[in-house]
């Protein structure tokens, strides 16, 4: 059993327009000590699955189906007050926009001070010095004096670093990192990643980090799952993503990518087509709009299974393993999902 | 903090120095008939005409009037034949064409009633609007919501000078249908300071009804903006409890344009824009008395409850500028 279990998770949003099927069925796990990357492009599904487990999509309108087992037990079917208290002490969250997620009329320290209090019993002081250590631990200078300092006041960096301290003031056992670095400077990206990673091997903890961005997750994560319209498409440990990608869509998302390491011959590919309405996606496989290698078996539904030959390795594409390995575009180790116009 | 509050002061004292530059000119360079005259009255001759004129100094070149007019308005200094014409300040603005009484005495007679009636319909509609918009943003779509956000519709269309009249004719204890409250003159009968809070309860709720209505609404779609701020995810996130989020953090940022509409709205009211109330209940108020003033021409006493209005209006712009200062500290560096 996992630390978090997500199991066949389906958030349905009944709107004027129809439903909308945000996610459709999603199954992850994460344990202690290990990084999960959820990759996919916007609107897939992945920030809604996130939100879904601290209870932030819960609303008349929404219909979740599915289980979230959090060592063992049912977040979906924890009342308010349960998973209000499961929120910030077991599970914590960090947001995109740093700026716009803090307060901006309170000072952070009081931010930091309150995340503390809704969920312990401790003196304002007690309080104010768990803050202050965080502050430091995150590396933010001179914490003592900073927490007196607004949101405004912090570089786009540094606001996310007080985010990131905020998150971990009550020592969670899940850390949800949804999009953490892009709102921030490619340089602070990488300060941010490595501060997460580096808090993860202090703390133990178990992360999930959200991304669109598979060259955000090639650093830190151990397991990868891409999403594409509200299903995980594919599942496996960071190298077999990288080096063995069995979903088309993986590998559009991997030929997309800038890679320094690779000579610049050619020219970044992209993924023709738009991600499907989730208030009707096709029938069958969701990619196969924009699949250039459809045929007669993809109007039914392909299961996450392990096709590839590894066991953990799990993708939704009906395509023979061998043929895959073949129609992915392999040039100078470049993997793609059509030969870019050179 | 400091810095920012001497210049939002000197700057509100320059302004109101345009102000007053602006009405010299509308009153002593183009007044719509000759001063002189009006002031005569009708067994005005020519005589008598010439010697008021130069009683008032209107025959001086107009920059040692304005110059004049400034330090009557402002300072307590004898400059420019200040004592000479007309006495010195400050705040001389003449006498009354009428009553002859200085229009600094006229408007501060008339000044409490107006007070009195502004700060009982602030308290009215903080009490009614606020709530009420609070409510309905987080009940949104509910019943309660749809019903609150109808009446304020109807309570914005509906003229002060009709609501009045309307609030009178159902419970004006003389000539209403159910007798509650004091009627129309009751202001001016009252002698105690209870007496004449009982006597503007009506004028309260009907100067209220509108302002609340507005405040509602507008505190109402602020309000929703603010629920769906990142910053109230995280504050969900964090594992704040749901009243906690609306009060600490949503209530918060959503009442702060409030405070700006709310310096406006005093200083107008204040400024004589209560004038409708005023009116159709019979209170001797600043909209009152420029009312009368209008009608007869009576130019300082105009001129007087303008350039007062205008004072007003600065100076509630200026504490709102000091309060937002305050509630928002993104303001304060600016």
């Amino acid at each position: 059993m996992s630390l978090l279990e997500v199991q066949d998770l389906k958030v349905h949003f009944e709107t004027d327009d129809g439903v909308v099927r945000a996610v459709d069925g999603a199954s992850f796990s994460v344990d202690r000590g290990q990084t999960l990357g959820i990759v996919g492009e916007s609107g897939c599904g992945k920030s809604v699955a996130n939100m879904t487990i601290l209870g932030l999509t819960r609303s008349p309108i929404t219909s979740i189906s599915g289980r979230i087992l959090l060592d063992g037990r049912d977040v979906l079917e924890a009342s308010p007050d349960e998973i209000q208290a499961i929120r910030g002490q077991e599970i914590a969250m960090i947001f995109q926009d740093p700026l716009t997620s803090l307060h901006p009329f309170y000072k952070v320290g009081k931010q930091l001070v309150e995340a503390i209090q809704v969920h312990k019993d401790v003196s304002k002081q007690a309080a104010r010095d768990r803050s202050i250590e965080l502050l430091g631990l995150v590396g933010i200078p001179d914490p003592e004096r900073r927490m007196n300092a607004y949101p405004h006041e912090f570089s786009g960096g540094m606001r996310q670093r007080v985010m990131i301290a905020m998150a971990l003031v009550n020592d969670p056992k899940i850390l949800i990192a949804d999009e953490p670095t892009t709102a921030l400077d490619v340089t602070i990206q990488a300060q941010i990643l490595r501060l997460i990673q580096r808090l993860q091997e202090q703390l133990g903890m178990a992360v999930i980090l959200i991304t669109h961005d598979l060259g955000v997750v090639a650093d830190v994560a151990d397991y990868i799952n891409v999403m594409y319209a509200g299903r995980i498409v594919e599942a496996g440990t960071l190298d077999e993503i990288f080096y063995d990608p069995q979903h088309p869509y993986t590998w559009g998302l991997l030929g997309s990518l800038a890679r320094p390491d690779r000579p610049r011959t050619l020219r970044l590919s992209q993924i023709q087509g738009q991600p499907p309405s989730l208030l009707a996606p096709p029938q069958g496989c969701h990619f196969r709009p924009r699949c250039p290698y459809e045929f007669d078996k993809c109007p039914q539904t392909p299961g996450l299974e392990p096709r590839s030959g590894t066991p953990g390795h799990l993708d939704r594409c009906w395509l023979p393993p061998d043929k895959k390995r073949s129609l992915r575009v392999v040039e100078g180790e470049q993997i793609g999902l059509e030969v870019p116009a050179a | 903090m400091l810095r920012y509050i001497v210049r939002r002061v000197l700057w509100g004292i320059a302004l109101l120095v345009l102000a007053s530059a602006v009405i010299f000119v509308i009153f002593y360079v183009f007044p719509s008939a000759d001063p002189a005259k009006l002031r005569a009255g009708r067994q005005a001759n020519p005589a008598v005409i010439a010697s008021i004129r130069e009683q008032l100094g209107l025959s001086d070149p107009l920059w040692e009037q304005f110059l004049r007019y400034l330090t009557q308005v402002f300072t307590p200094f004898d400059l420019f034949g200040a004592a000479e014409h007309g006495g010195t300040g400050p705040f001389n603005f003449g006498r009354s064409f009428g009553s002859n009484a200085p229009v600094k005495d006229i408007i501060l007679d008339r000044l409490p009633a107006t007070a009195l009636l502004v700060a009982g319909a602030v308290f009215f509609w903080l009490l009614m609007g606020l709530p009420t918009g609070i409510i309905s943003a987080i009940k949104r779509r509910s019943l309660l919501d749809r019903a609150t956000m109808v009446t304020s519709l109807a309570l914005i269309s509906a003229p002060v000078f009709w609501l009045g009249l309307v609030a009178l004719y159902l419970f004006a204890s003389d000539v209403g249908k159910i007798h509650i409250f004091p009627g129309i003159g009751s202001y001016l009968e009252a002698d105690t300071f209870w007496a004449r809070c009982w006597s503007l309860f009506l004028p309260w709720l009907v100067l209220a009804a509108a302002t609340a209505a507005i405040y509602a609404r507008y505190l109402r779609s602020s309000m929703i903006d603010v629920m769906s701020e990142d910053y109230i995810r995280t504050a969900r996130a964090k594992g704040v409890g749901e009243g906690s989020v609306i009060m600490r953090h949503g209530i918060r940022s959503a009442i702060t344009p409030i405070v700006t509409l709310l310096g406006l709205d005093v200083g107008l009211l204040l400024a004589g824009n209560a004038i409708l109330t005023e009116s159709v209940f019979n209170i001797p108020g600043i909209g009152h008395e420029i009312v009368v003033a209008i009608n007869r021409s009576n130019l300082p006493v105009i001129q007087g409850i303008v350039l007062f209005g205008a004072f007003f209006i600065v100076t509630f712009n200026l504490i709102v500028d000091i309060a937002y200062a305050y509630l928002d500290p993104r303001v304060r560096y600016r």
